[in-house]
């Protein structure tokens, strides 16, 4: 899981994805396009945004829901704390000499 | 060469008369019966001479599957101008009208979108 995680983060597109993403949660897959080329100056076809979101939803950054006829995707955090608290674990007491 | 007619593929052509007149403020141009479907067509108030929106029948079998994976990706159907996208998602809201997309604003350009009820995505721009 974290290797996927690692793989996703690695991608400057997938990271603008996420950036866009924690500004507002709930965009269609147009409103993320949209995004990319106005504030970004990335011009991917939609059929490539949506398989960097297939790489992010893989590793669980991202989950798309379905409502009614509409598909949305939200940011999910989660993964990120297992990263972060791997390195940021409290320190192992001192040992008396 | 000039826009004079531009369609959207409407699943109810009274009820999107409806809420293309009551609800988005188009007024109807042409109202023709042509066998089951109506030759019908709207102008803006601002523009009663202007380009022509025709609510055209979704009754080919292609249609459904088109608006059904546009809608479902978030891709509008159509989009029209407006002086002030805020106060249209504000208006349209208190209305009923559902949005997929919050007004955003992207470089000059302020957008969102919603859904028209008869099956298609429709966009509001302001400063285009």
């Amino acid at each position: 899981m974290a290797e996927d995680v690692f793989k996703a983060l690695a991608d400057p597109t997938r990271r603008r994805i996420l950036d866009e993403l924690a500004e507002r949660n709930g965009q269609t897959l147009f409103e993320i396009c949209a995004r990319l080329v106005t504030k970004h100056g990335l011009s991917l076809s939609r059929q490539a945004i949506s398989q960097h979101l297939a790489v992010l939803e893989s590793a669980g950054l991202v989950v798309s829901r379905r409502q009614g006829r509409y598909k949305f995707h939200d940011l999910n955090t989660e993964p990120l704390e297992h990263i972060v608290t791997r390195w940021l674990s409290p320190e192992p007491p001192e040992s008396t000499p | 060469m000039r826009i004079y007619i531009t369609s959207v593929f409407v699943d109810d052509q009274e009820k999107a008369l409806r809420f293309y007149t009551d609800v988005l403020g188009f007024e109807k141009k042409h109202d023709i019966p042509m066998g089951e479907a109506r030759w019908l067509t709207l102008v803006s108030p601002d523009a009663p001479d202007g380009t022509e929106l025709l609510l055209e029948p979704s009754g080919h079998p292609a249609v459904p599957p088109y608006k059904t994976a546009l809608v479902q990706d978030g891709i509008p159907a159509a989009s029209f101008a407006v002086d002030d996208v805020r106060a249209e998602y504000d208006r349209l809201r208190e209305l009923g009208a559902e949005f997929t997309q919050e007004p955003l604003e992207m470089g000059g350009v302020t957008t969102a979108v919603l859904d028209d009820t008869c099956g298609n995505l429709i966009q509001i721009v302001q400063g285009a």
